[in-house]
């Protein structure tokens, strides 16, 4: 259960940050008034809907954090045995790095009002996107083709369930993703877009570092990286 | 008192915060059925939970008469009873408990305690809902599926859950308990985003943090667990259903199913333990924070005094919190895990007690010269710590590790987790219900018969689980539908069984009453006003009772004090609401 | 007012209750003597605790309801008291955890010279099986599991061949001597349970699982599943007979070895569903 641990920790520590500028120690019956005294304490202006997207990446994030506790946890076990990766992950990530890096470029251009640079970087990053899933589809085919099938070993089994849960992720975020390229083709204005543009880019910003993670899991570093600090520490 | 402005109250702009395009019903279909007010959700999770909860009542019925009088009844057969059971069990923690006080308090409370028009994302709090609902609709369809529903117990380990030896465990049983459990997880994810985002960004001006009433602390602590601890489950039933389904080996050993090798090969059933018992702990807290946040509420303003101790009460709910997501493993001290994990947990959990103490204490320092009036909340509330500290206390026998040795899986755990989990939590939903009727319905409930439902409530539930701490001492294990003549088992048990049923049936009844009353009082009672109880919170400020649409009329209020200025020295009134603008010594009622 | 009396008969009940009841635990026939005295602690301590607030409580409703014209004092918190009631709380706590913490570890130390019993437990009955001469149990896999071998005890392991299987009949121990009981299972989880040894272990298929204690007292006793594990958990008993050295030897000496039992001429039951479920019923 480490890996939830950790990423328990990590949201632990944004929390207290954030509780530590809250003035927990105040006594409130002391301070009769309204608090313009501590603007900081009051609620914070910033849209709901990015706040709400981070809690929900949190939530997201826990998900995938249990699903790597339980893939160490299974390794353990004698039965495991690793599977090759198909190459095509390599392509894979590339296409989500571009993605990211696309709907950064449509974040740049929303906020200096660019609408064709807009239009077209949201969208590569919906386009990349879908090679994305594409791609992983055909990492699965290969996969089957070799005879690797999801019920014959746990790292197979892992490999399907993983990559399955974070393209699932994906999917749903092309529905927003979807919808803000209609309405930027359709001449939308500028301003009602920066918005969902932002909230995208969060997301597949989010989505990618998750990915990354699982990749380097997958990929069997992350147990060979633990393994080395193990052997530095004993 | 500190006068933190220095230019005085009233030079306060009037409250410019929160305008958000408010979301306008037009029909009565979108008014009361696909509704996206936060009040009319919540009465549509309260009404579904109590509904479900009902069912989850009857079949404690069956099982007690059971237990009470094995033989009597052919048709609770060991697979009834296993399928009894499990759905009592999880109906209640999840589908009752769970939903109804995020669900329904959270929906109907947050935005009018920190003085919102509503919830921040309405239409995802509507999809909450019908989610929920589905997730109901598709627990009830288990009971008629072929083979009835899962008998694998609440905690659902595998691998007896999907085996032929378990009741559904081959059927749709144990299928559909998944995906419901799965819809569940997503519904309660849209809503719970909504709490605690409304909470973060919706609070009216003046609502700082440590202004926030104990109940909005309860229920928000609560959410976000909710939203770490739930994961595990959802991972953990997505994993099963793997298994189950397309027949992978997370879960499942090469084991001989009724003579016969199964297909599976080296899974962990301990991985499974590990998954549910990390929703599984903090889930308790889940059902026990908001209880703990609202009979501080129901303390405080039933005994007009402030609650004692505040800053401490906010320290522990979220210390509370925290430290729940790391005592997990003591469910399964005697799990087969490795034994050195014994001292860490056991250490973590009691632990635990010592925030938990220091709430009971303040509780209970409150009533301390106090002004008690012992209406209805208060006398569930007094009820509330009763069990709270009984069975807080009975879980450090279970939280140390080598007492929990011998009592684990016995019905001492029974009598324990229904004592803090079970009765504890409802009595103060009960009280809840009793406090915050009057501003939902604009009506008092009838005093008789909620005087005759409490009592009835909390001698009946003590006496159905403080005696079955000392069947599970004797020795008797839980989830054991009859005991058969077990030598050291002596016949008194049966008797003290046959007394246990006969109070969970009269307790039983009087819930019945309690319902009768919801339905009674909407019409018959006696009218309630804006603020009967004199209560200080935003709630009892709204713009008319029932609050309408978007809860403050044209101005949202404005918040100058905590939410816990009862008997102020000097004021006039024994209450100064939480949006009065006039100095404690003039402070009162408008 | 009725609520005070209340809180102090429930109070007073609860006390009398567990003095006066007869239910209390099974006389303890292990070494775990220390389990119970750390159990009869929490109990003096949380029944302290238990009764000073409730009581207190009801004191405060009776002297603090309200009257006419009655006000209540104003008191936001006083952190002298708030420190001491964390300390004193801490303190008890502590005094619950540490004799657990010295017994748990007691607990999970395996003397040297405990002999090793296995458990094998199926649904819905028991087996166990006991080192042969050797004084070493074969190993076992749940894939050798057949009729023929229904504990799938390796035959290829030397060291398995004289092992002693008692298949779905009870085990005899000998009095005073430790043993470490491992356990098996081969279907789903289950838990080897008996009262009256206090200890008891969840048994978990692909993994074996253990305690140890030592038998105080002579007689027989009951087997209970203490972990669900289907239809029939209820009705899964067995029994454990506790005997002296001398009754031990005798019984020990009509038992079969495994070799004995997969050569030609086969005693024991063979694991045939119908039968155990109709014993269930
Ligand atoms: C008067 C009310 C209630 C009665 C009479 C009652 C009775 C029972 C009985 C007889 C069992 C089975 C015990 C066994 O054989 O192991 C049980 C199990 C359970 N009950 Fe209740 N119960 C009540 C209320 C509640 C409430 C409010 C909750 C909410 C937390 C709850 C949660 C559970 C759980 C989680 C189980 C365990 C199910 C399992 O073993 O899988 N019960 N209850
Ligand atoms: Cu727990
Ligand atoms: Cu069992």
């Amino acid at each position: 259960m480490s890996a939830i641990l950790i990423f328990l920790g990590l949201v632990t520590a944004i929390a207290g940050w954030w509780l530590a500028r809250q003035r927990l120690m105040s006594k409130p019956w002391l301070e009769v008034g309204p608090i313009d005294a501590f603007p900081e304490t009051e609620a914070p202006v910033m849209h709901p809907a990015k706040i709400g997207l981070g809690v929900f990446l949190a939530v997201v994030g826990a998900i995938f954090a249990l699903l790597i506790s339980a893939y160490f946890m299974r390794m353990a076990y004698a039965d495991w045995q690793a599977t090759p990766m198909p190459w095509l992950l390599w392509l894979n990530t590339g296409m989500l790095v571009l993605a990211s890096v696309a709907l950064q470029c449509a974040v740049v251009a929303a906020h200096k009002g660019q609408l064709d640079n807009l239009k077209f970087a949201l969208l590569t990053g919906a386009l990349t996107s879908v090679a994305f899933l594409g791609g992983q589809l055909l990492a699965w085919r290969d996969l089957a083709a070799g005879g690797y099938y999801a019920a014959d070993n746990p790292a197979v089994s892992f490999f399907y369930l993983i990559t399955a849960m974070h393209g699932l992720h994906i999917i749903g975020g092309l529905f927003v993703l979807g919808r803000a390229n209609v309405r930027a083709w359709r001449g939308d204005k500028l301003a009602r877009l920066v918005l969902t543009t932002e909230l995208c880019a969060m997301y597949w910003h989010a989505l990618l570092v998750v990915w990354l993670v699982l990749f380097a899991v997958l990929m069997g570093w992350a147990a060979d990286f633990i393994d080395i600090c193990r052997r530095l520490l004993s | 008192m500190v006068d933190v402005t220095p230019h005085g109250a009233d030079l306060i702009p009037p409250a410019e915060v929160g305008e958000m395009e408010l979301y306008h019903p037009h029909s009565w279909w979108t008014k009361y059925v696909f509704a996206q007010d936060a009040k009319v959700i919540a009465i549509q999770y309260s009404g579904t939970a109590l509904a479900i909860g009902l069912v989850a009542l009857v079949l404690s019925w069956l099982m007690r008469l059971q237990l009470g009088f094995p033989g009597t009844f052919d048709f609770i057969t060991p697979e009834a009873y296993y399928q009894f059971m499990t759905m009592h069990g999880m109906i209640m923690v999840i589908y009752l408990l769970t939903a109804l006080f995020l669900g329904g308090f959270g929906n109907y409370l947050i935005p009018l305690m920190v003085g919102a028009r509503d919830m921040v994302f309405p239409y995802v709090n509507m999809l909450s809902y019908w989610i929920y609902l589905l997730a109901v609709l598709v627990l009830v369809a288990s009971f008629f599926a072929p083979g009835g529903p899962t008998g694998a117990g609440w905690t659902l380990y595998p691998p007896q859950a999907i085996l032929s030896g378990t009741p559904g465990g081959t059927g749709p049983g144990i299928i559909l308990m998944l995906v419901s459990l799965i819809l569940f997880i997503i519904g309660f994810t849209m809503g719970g985003l909504n709490y605690v985002v409304t909470v973060l960004q919706a609070r009216t001006r003046g609502m700082t943090l440590m202004r926030l009433p104990l109940t909005v602390w309860g229920i928000f602590t609560a959410t976000v667990m909710a939203l770490l601890a739930f994961p595990a489950l959802f991972v953990a039933c997505v994993m099963m259903l793997f298994d189950r389904a397309i027949g992978s080996s997370f879960f499942m050993p090469a084991i001989v199913e009724m003579g016969e090798q199964s297909p599976h090969n080296g899974g962990s059933p301990i991985m499974f333990q590990h998954l549910f018992w990390f929703f599984g702990h903090p889930e308790v807290y889940i059902v026990a924070l908001p209880a703990f946040g609202i009979v501080s509420d129901l303390i405080s303003t039933h005994a007009r005094k402030n609650i004692f101790g505040y800053r401490m009460m906010v320290w522990a709910i979220v210390g509370i919190g925290a430290l729940s997501f790391v005592v997990w493993a003591h469910h399964m001290y005697v799990s087969g895990m490795h034994p050195y994990f014994g001292f860490f947990f056991a250490t973590t959990t009691l632990i635990i007690a010592v925030p938990t103490a220091i709430k009971v204490y303040n509780w209970v320092l409150t009533l301390w010269r106090g002004d008690i009036h012992l209406t209805i909340p208060m006398l569930f509330a007094l009820a509330f710590i009763v069990t709270f500290v009984n069975g807080g206390l009975t879980g450090l026998f279970l939280g140390n590790v080598v007492v929990d040795v011998p009592l684990s899986d016995t019905m001492f755990v029974v009598a324990h987790f229904h004592m803090v989990m079970g009765v504890a939590p409802i009595l103060v939903v009960f009280g809840a219900i009793y406090h915050w009727y009057p501003k939902i319905s604009g009506r008092m409930l009838n005093e008789f018969m909620g005087r005759f439902h409490f009592w009835v409530t909390f001698i009946g539930a003590y006496l159905i689980f403080f005696p079955m701490h000392y069947v599970g001492l004797v020795g008797v294990p839980r989830r054991y539908p009859e005991l058969g003549d077990t030598a050291f088992i002596p016949p008194s048990v049966h008797t003290l069984n046959e007394f246990i049923t006969v109070a969970a049936l009269t307790v039983g009844f009087a819930q019945l009453v309690f319902l009768f009353n919801l339905f009674w009082s909407i019409r018959h009672g006696k009218k309630a006003g804006d603020n009967p109880w004199r209560a200080t919170t935003l709630e009892w400020q709204t713009a008319g009772t029932p609050p309408p649409h978007g809860n403050f009329g044209k101005e949202l209020p404005v918040v100058y004090r905590w939410a816990y200025d009862y008997s102020v020295p000097g004021a006039p009134e024994d209450f100064i609401a939480q949006n009065d603008p006039r100095p404690s010594t003039q402070g009162g009622h408008a | 007012m009725a609520i005070a009396l209340v809180l102090v008969l429930v109070v007073i009940g609860s006390v009398l209750f567990h003095v006066l009841s007869p239910w209390w635990w099974t006389p303890i026939a292990s070494n775990w003597g220390y389990i119970d005295s750390t159990l009869v602690a929490t109990f003096w301590i949380t029944g302290a605790v238990f009764s000073a607030v409730v009581l207190f409580m009801a004191y405060c409703v009776y002297r603090f309801r309200h009257k006419e014209g009655q006000k209540a004092a104003y008191e936001p918190e006083s952190k002298k008291l708030e420190s001491w009631l964390t300390a004193i709380t801490a303190i008890g706590v502590a005094a619950m955890l540490a004799p657990g913490l010295y017994v748990w570890k007691q607990f999970v130390t395996v003397p040297k010279d405990a002999t090793e019993v296995e458990v094998v437990a199926q649904q819905w009955q028991w087996s166990f099986r006991l080192p042969g001469a050797d004084g070493k149990l074969g190993t076992s896999n749940a894939r050798l599991v057949s009729s023929d071998n229904p504990l799938g005890i390796n035959p290829d392991d030397p060291n398995g061949k004289d092992d002693v299987v008692v298949e779905a009949a009870d085990l005899h121990l000998p009095i005073d001597k430790p043993v470490k009981m491992l356990l098996r299972s081969i279907d789903v989880l289950h838990d080897f349970y008996v009262p009256e040894f206090r200890a008891k272990m969840d048994m978990v298929p692909g993994m074996v699982t253990y305690f140890w204690f030592t038998p105080t007292r002579t007689g027989t006793f009951e087997v209970l599943c203490a972990e669900l594990c289907g239809t029939g958990h209820g009705f899964m008993r067995g029994i454990v007979m506790v005997d002296t050295a001398q009754d031990y030897t005798t019984w020990l000496q009509q038992q079969s070895t495994f070799a004995q039992l997969s050569g030609p001429a086969k005693v024991g039951v063979l694991v045939d569903r119908g039968k155990v479920t109709a014993s269930m019923e």
